[in-house]
């Protein structure tokens, strides 16, 4: 019983770490820009491809071993996937911002710029499934009944090590106190000499970049990669920052892991069908009951 | 005179020509096809721009209201008039299909309506993006449900409603689906329009210009946000009831979140506030889609691209929220717009 328990306390831990990973990027942006990037979601599967082409070409055609390969394809995929997230801040968010139109304008633009990333990945590579190259060797440790692979650990604390990171960056330096200055009145920022697109920028690179480590993570924990993976893992992501309250860098954390739990215990009991229905109806009760999210405060609307 | 009988002669003129077109066999096949996906737009572009609009919510999940639409009119019909693998015999003589064809589909947009309760409740405290995430669950969930359901079929989708049609057409030779497609959207049209230009419909521009300042002035948003939440949804389930007997098949997957990007699209194509807009941009969509059927998968990068260009430089739309007598003045002569 206690194995049981253990056992899907871990598988909650890494489902939720997908979660909380995508789910940081989401709310660094809202917490900045008030913006919903709806484009996440894709931004993450772009990053998976970004890893699978990256590291076949550093396995097969540079033949490196496996390790060093996985060394290289971080950095490697962080960086290309924030150039991803920055060309799309730069191309379509930047003119809208600039022009000061209305924010569900800018909203529109994320959610088809996410449809647009989608199917140009489905025309260019076509709908085939790509596998994903084995980077490293999985061991299987079993504690007392309880098994789990190095990886799934190395998820878990990666998710752990990027929240504590990006917690020390918003609330530590000088970039995060500019980040939430811009969050706090964004008409005084420019005024104080602080460098706002600039920031936006880093916002997005901090934001693409941890969505492309999520992408290369949740490759190889699930080597199977296809257009689509994005789009539904981004939803629920987005609803994970929205539980644990948008824009709070504690909450998209906490909400991601909640939201992983809540999954691995639908599916502990019920059939695996359900768990969607099951997660978006949490989302559903939790707006009803607290429509600012677990660490969200309501702001007071003037006329 | 003129004002008050133009429009609706033209409609009449409109419909019947239609009719005698399709009784006739003057149009092809998949013409009228498109012509009744047409219809389907319209309505779902209308009744989506109820909210989006003219209540200036950002609703996104409009499919899940078709897909309600959908699937219990469908059974209805099924359930009542063929024989059937799963609910057997039919429960009354299929030749009242066609009396109660249209009360199948009016059916399908009263449970739409109570879904949209779904969508509807949780707006009286959230509004904005939070809505609109409210709005994607409540499409995902219904979904889901759906698929979860299996005597419907699950996720391999309800089929049947083709019978229905036949013993129709078997009662009376005429071209049922484009007729009842033609009628419920001029339908649409009309409630829509008397919704929004009445007193009543007044409070919901003011929700769209203000939330908080229109409380103040005694209207009763609450009230407001269910009713038109409940009509734009009842509408979007007519549509669907209508989709469906024209594919004559239905199935969870086809009412995603894709389906909803493409009403949206519409809609902002159109401009919001605009129900003539919204009706041309239907008819512009329509045909857009169609040409650029050989294109297959890259059509789904073009319209995205289409709305970001639309929002980078015309944000408003085609109408943007005028109607199509500002625009035209000396149509005026003909109808009254407002």
């Amino acid at each position: 019983m206690l194995e049981t328990i253990l056992q899907n306390v871990i598988n909650a831990l890494q489902w939720g770490s997908f979660y909380a990973l995508i789910a940081l990027g989401y709310t660094l942006v809202y917490g900045v820009l008030q913006l919903i990037n709806f484009a996440h979601g894709d931004v993450f599967m772009v990053g998976a491809y970004i890893a699978f082409f990256v590291a076949t070409f550093l396995l097969g055609i540079a033949g490196m071993p496996g390790w060093m390969a996985l060394a290289l394809t971080i950095p490697l995929t962080m960086i290309l996937t924030s150039a991803v997230g920055v060309t799309l801040e730069r191309i379509a968010y930047r003119p809208l911002r600039r022009k000061g139109a209305n924010r569900l304008y800018v909203v529109i633009t994320a959610l088809m710029c996410g449809l647009i990333l989608e199917h140009a990945n489905l025309a260019v590579l076509g709908a085939s499934r790509k596998a994903f190259p084995p980077l490293i060797t999985e061991t299987v440790y079993n504690v007392g009944g309880v098994t789990f692979t190095n990886l799934k650990l190395g998820v878990i604390f990666t998710a752990f090590a990027v929240f504590i990171f990006l917690h020390w960056v918003v609330t530590k330096t000088r970039v995060g106190m500019a980040m939430r200055a811009i969050s706090y009145d964004k008409f005084a920022v420019p005024l104080m000499g602080i460098p706002m697109d600039q920031i936006i920028v880093v916002t997005f690179v901090l934001g693409s970049g941890f969505a492309g480590l999520a992408g290369l993570l949740f490759a190889m924990s699930y080597p199977v990669l296809e257009p689509y993976m994005g789009a539904l893992i981004g939803w629920k992501a987005f609803i994970a920052a929205v539980v644990g309250g948008i824009g709070d860098i504690r909450g998209a954390f906490l909400g991601g892991f909640l939201l992983g739990a809540v999954e691995i215990l639908v599916v502990a009991v019920f059939p695996s069908s359900y768990r969607d229905l099951f997660s978006f109806s949490v989302l559903l009760i939790i707006l009803v009951f607290k429509p600012t999210g677990l660490f969200g405060i309501a702001k007071t609307t003037k006329i | 005179m003129l004002r008050r009988y133009s429009v609706p002669m033209l409609l009449i003129l409109a419909g019947g020509l239609l009719t005698y077109c399709a009784y006739e066999e003057m149009l092809g096949l998949y013409t009228l096809s498109v012509l009744m996906f047409m219809g389907i737009n319209i309505i779902l572009s209308t009744s989506l721009n109820l909210v989006n609009g003219y209540m200036g919510e950002f609703s996104c999940g409009h499919a899940g209201f078709m897909c309600v639409g959908a699937y219990v009119s469908s059974i209805l019909g099924v359930l009542l008039f063929t024989k059937d693998k799963v609910f057997g015999e039919p429960w009354l003589d299929p030749s009242l299909a066609l009396y109660a064809f249209p009360l199948i589909i009016l059916a399908g947009g009263a449970a739409a309506a109570v879904a949209g309760l779904l969508v509807a409740i949780p707006s009286y405290k959230t509004r904005g993006d939070y809505l609109a995430i409210i709005t994607i669950a409540a499409n995902y969930i219904i979904i889901s449900l759906i698929q979860n359901i299996d005597t419907v079929g699950g996720s391999r989708g309800f089929m049947g409603m083709k019978s229905v049609i036949s013993s129709m057409e078997d009662a009376a030779d005429l071209p049922w689906m484009v007729i009842w497609v033609f009628i419920f959207t001029v339908f649409t049209v009309w409630v829509l329009r008397r919704y929004v230009s009445s007193t009543f419909g007044k409070g919901v521009s003011a929700i769209c210009q203000d939330e908080v300042a229109a409380e103040i002035m005694s209207v009763n948003t609450n009230k407001i946000k269910t009713i038109s939440f409940m009509v734009s949804s009842g509408l979007a389930g007519i549509g669907g009831a209508l989709f469906a007997y024209v594919i004559g098949y239905v199935n969870p997957g086809s009412f995603n979140i894709l389906k909803s990007t493409e009403v949206l699209v519409m809609v902002y194509l159109g401009g919001m506030g605009s129900l003539s807009g919204s009706v041309l941009s239907a008819v512009l969509f329509t045909v857009l889609l169609e040409a650029l059927r050989p294109l297959q998968i890259i059509k789904w990068i073009v319209i995205p691209l289409l709305l970001v260009v639309l929002m980078q430089f015309r944000p408003e739309g085609i109408m943007g929220n005028k109607e199509l007598g500002d625009i035209f003045p000396w149509l005026k002569r003909f109808y009254r717009f407002k």
